[in-house]
């Protein structure tokens, strides 16, 4: 079972976060299929946090075919996140290494570094039909820039 | 179904006005937070709702429909008023035999579990318990009733922060056991931010906007841009608060969709909800509240998740 812990100054949405770090669990394989989170009445009271922002985290993670409901039991986690193939990780990983490097000739630090992939990565995925990065619009996250 | 509902709302103490012209719908399962200065009206709004003020003018229904003051209403109705209303002389469980013999329902198991769990003892007078306690003794006292709506007005403001937290903490954990709707008065807009998923914002006696927190964020951003052409783009939209400076000019408006479009030139920011909150109560008498009372897909708190 995950302990889910809240960042009040990350500016993410408090049930996104509760997502987040189920995402974040699944792939450093913390939480495996069949096992079971947190009841909403637990979140709640640890949280001290609205029961409706944990049911829509769940809701979003059914959503998502990670978890689901099982009626008078929880929600049960029922698909791993895709991993991608170590081989191919590795080689990505090279690449980045190399844009690095080149990012650091070129006089970017850290922070500028950041700043242009954070940049990069919300355009990337902005532009990429039919793509939902942080939920829909119906979630209210979307068309903010 | 909804919890409360206020039409044309209004009290009049002698030549002024508590509160005017309030129509307001609040749908259930939620934690309702209504915010405002001294004097803007909550505490009015809040004992027309319980029943225990008689309107001016309009009508108040709670619990889909029950005329407030009805029996039914008071039968599924909890008050807790300000500053944790308890008899300092008697104990905790005289008050508790009170509270039990004065209403129709009432768990008293249930109080004195929950009196256990917080380690306030029976035989203790109630002026003896620590404000904390006090204030947990009231909501033991109004959630043994089981009510259907617990209205608490500003039951955090004389505790300290762990108090506060832990009394959130027993109002949250209830709604998640039996799906009881709250609303909450506070002056303390910040700490809400978390706990309240619906906000009713009150200023100068008068409603200024009420909705869901999540339509309420996606319904409103800041849009930053040029003062030359402020005044032109702020005529097509609906603005609550313009910040304006030689060069640029800031606008809180109510966007109408999430695919409002930006002219060149000008940029779009979120706004949180104390940014929300602060821009109505600066900027009072913008908003046509009916405007946001459009009620999404009502979800029931599954207690048993």
């Amino acid at each position: 079972m995950i302990e889910f812990r809240l960042d009040p100054d990350s500016g993410v949405p408090t049930y996104l976060q509760l997502v987040q770090q189920v995402e974040h669990a699944l792939r450093l394989g913390y939480l495996q299929p069949g096992d079971q989170l947190p009841k909403v009445r637990d979140v709640v009271t640890a949280l001290t946090i609205n029961p409706n922002t944990v049911l829509k985290a769940y809701r979003e993670l059914e959503h998502k075919g990670l978890a689901a409901g099982r009626p008078g039991q929880g929600t049960f986690i029922q698909a791993t996140l895709e991993q991608v193939a170590l081989p191919e990780l590795a080689g990505l990983r090279r690449t980045l290494l190399g844009w690095l490097a080149s990012a650091d000739k070129a006089g970017l630090d850290e922070d500028g570094i950041v700043a242009l992939f954070t940049s990069g990565l919300r355009d990337f995925f902005k532009s990429r039909p039919g793509s939902a990065t942080e939920g829909t619009a119906e979630h209210g996250t979307e068309g903010v820039a | 179904m909804n919890v409360i509902e206020t039409s044309g709302l209004g009290k009049r103490y002698g030549q002024s006005w508590a509160l005017r012209d309030c129509t307001l719908t609040v749908p259930a399962g939620h934690l309702a937070a209504l915010v405002g200065p001294n004097g803007a009206g909550k505490s009015t709004l809040m004992n027309m709702t319980a029943g225990l003020t008689i309107p001016t003018s309009g009508t108040t229904a709670v619990l889909g429909g029950q005329p407030a003051g009805s029996p039914a209403a008071l039968n599924g109705v909890a008050f807790v008023a300000q500053d944790a209303p308890v008899y300092r002389s008697l104990s905790a469980g005289d008050m508790v035999h009170l509270t039990r013999n004065l209403n129709q329902h009432f768990d008293t198991a249930f109080a004195r579990t929950r009196l256990d769990e917080l380690g306030i003892p029976l035989n203790k007078k109630a002026g003896k318990l620590s404000g904390g306690q006090q204030s947990q003794l009231a909501l033991t006292l109004a959630l043994a009733r089981r009510p259907r709506l617990l209205i608490l007005d500003e039951p955090l403001a004389a505790l300290d922060p762990i108090a506060r937290q832990d009394f959130l903490a027993v109002v949250l954990t209830a709604m998640a056991d039996d799906g009881v709707s709250v609303l909450l008065s506070s002056h303390q807009v910040a700490e809400l931010e978390r706990v309240a998923d619906f906000l009713i914002v009150l200023s100068r006696a008068r409603l200024q906007v009420a909705g869901e927190v999540d339509d309420l964020l996606a319904g409103h951003r800041l849009l930053t841009g040029p003062t030359a052409e402020a005044d032109d783009y702020a005529r097509r939209l609906t603005v609550v608060q313009t910040r304006r400076g030689d060069a640029q000019t800031h606008l809180l408006v109510r966007t109408t969709g999430t695919a409002d479009p930006v002219p060149p030139g000008w940029e779009a920011h979120s706004v949180s909800l104390e940014e929300i909150v602060m821009a109505y109560l600066r900027s009072p008498g913008v908003s046509e509240p009916a405007a946001l009372a459009r009620v999404r897909r009502s979800q029931p708190t599954e207690a048993t998740r």
